[in-house]
């Protein structure tokens, strides 16, 4: 064995786009769906991160796009949860036309800051807009399957009750033991039996659904930039720490 | 490339949407998405600062005021984030970094490479020559309205030929350094370069 020396970088190898085929369409809203995916060599990943996607027309052409994965490392597979844009090259092939045994391509993961492991302590508190829910039912997900003791909250904030991805998977996530607390917000239309919120994400929303500042909660927020611009802001004015503020945005483009 | 799977029925903008522009791996918008690791930081023009150091030596320092009255330079360029999004054309004025090399009395880099830091703890490694000849700037203007703070604003660095993680946000002080020091992205998984022409994206591309 050939002794290098200590200070010498190591190269890491390159993220190799593996071939992944859909397993299993789910419809979780009118616009959004999840692709149950089979990936051979995948190297695992943790709550939180992404991946890119590619698309192979037969004339060759390529598109690449970042999603985030849905699924926890404790599943044996790959979940994506994909929104159908208005004139999205890639979201409407993969919300839209992908079949079960259809194929794609997948690179990751990616990313090693918006991870939640089950050892990190602290409270969870997480805020999604709309599809930013996706990283953050990773991490729900995780931390059910490993039983994690950390209280979570989830704010979910989506445009109306027909509009709630994962809304039956969260209900049963809360009524389990030690289940997250999840508080939903409608901010289009709600039906007229509603009882939650209907207003957009505030302070006072947040410093009643969320962990106080001395608690130190973990805070993950993810979704449209405005909504998480104006959360972010108002979570470090609240008193909350920014380094404890985790952001992902998209734009209308942004995926 | 060739041994891709094709996606049956994907069809995709074809061959109408390919521009020599448009780097491998990328698609051109026409808004301005915004990423960021964390919370936008308020803007506070009466305590911003701008500094270069020499490792932990301070070379010189700007207020706002002072930042302001420094030659300015006007940039159009192509930019190419690596969440595959590259907007064509963007127009941007700011002070080059020429410039301020040149106003800290300096007529060269005294470290082969830069590590930026912002606002919020943001850091970001460049190698000092991609910041030389115009090729970046500390921008401050935007289309020619001041810069957005969810755009970086007040000053963000901008070097348009490397993906854009490294036109780092809020930016407060570039520090010379040898050897180089990789930045937040940077440890954790990106591309310690970053050329979005050779699609150095991560760690290991």
């Amino acid at each position: 064995m050939t002794v290098t020396e200590a200070t010498a970088p190591v190269a890491a190898p390159k993220k190799q786009w593996l071939t992944a085929t859909v397993r299993e369409v789910i419809d979780d809203t009118a616009r959004v769906r999840s692709l149950v995916l089979d990936v051979a060599g995948w190297p695992g990943h943790r709550a939180g991160q992404h991946v890119d996607v590619r698309l192979t027309a037969p004339d060759g052409y390529q598109a690449q796009r970042s999603y985030s994965i849905a699924s926890a490392p404790a599943e044996n597979t790959i979940t994506l949860t994909v929104e159908m844009l208005p004139d999205g090259e890639v979201s409407s092939y993969l919300a839209g036309e992908v079949r079960v045994g259809d194929r794609f391509e997948l690179r990751g993961p990616i990313g090693g800051y918006f991870v939640w492991t089950p050892e990190l302590e602290g409270p969870l508190f997480l805020v999604a807009g709309g599809s930013g829910v996706v990283p953050l039912i990773a991490i729900l997900r995780e931390r059910a399957l490993k039983k994690a003791a950390q209280p979570a909250t989830l704010l979910f904030s989506s445009r109306s009750y027909e509009d709630i991805i994962y809304r039956s998977e969260l209900e049963n996530l809360a009524r389990e033991a030690g289940g997250p607390t999840v508080v939903h917000t409608l901010t289009r239309t709600a039906p007229t039996d509603w009882a939650g919120q209907t207003r957009r994400i505030d302070a006072a929303m947040l410093g009643e659904v969320g962990f106080a500042p001395d608690l130190m909660p973990r805070i993950f927020v993810c979704g449209p930039t405005p909504l998480v611009e104006n959360v972010a802001r108002t979570l470090r004015d609240i008193g909350h720490a920014p380094k404890l503020i985790k952001t992902e945005r998209f734009g209308p483009t942004g995926r | 490339m060739s041994d891709a799977p094709i996606s049956r029925g994907f069809r995709g903008r074809g061959a109408g949407s390919t521009n020599s522009r448009i780097p491998p791996g990328q698609h051109l918008v026409e808004d301005f998405p915004v990423l960021s690791a964390g919370p936008t930081p308020p803007v506070d023009l009466a305590n911003w600062r701008l500094s270069l150091d020499d490792g932990a030596a301070p070379l010189a320092e700007w207020t706002w005021q002072q930042f302001l009255a420094l030659p300015q330079t006007d940039l159009r360029v192509d930019i190419h984030c690596v969440t595959t999004w590259s907007k064509l054309d963007t127009h941007w004025k700011g002070v080059s970094i020429d410039t301020l090399l040149e106003a800290a009395g300096l007529t060269e880099p005294p470290q082969p490479y830069v590590l930026a830091h912002c606002d919020g703890g943001y850091t970001t490694n460049i190698p000092a020559e991609d910041l030389l000849d115009g090729k970046a700037m500390i921008a401050f203007e935007f289309e020619g309205e001041p810069l957005d703070p969810e755009h970086g604003g007040p000053a963000r660095l901008l070097v348009p030929h490397l993906y854009f993680w490294k036109s780092a946000k809020w930016v407060q002080k570039l520090q010379f350094v040898d050897p180089e020091v990789p930045g937040f992205w940077e440890e954790n998984g990106y591309h310690i370069y970053g050329d979005p022409w050779r699609e150095q994206r991560y760690d290991g591309d």
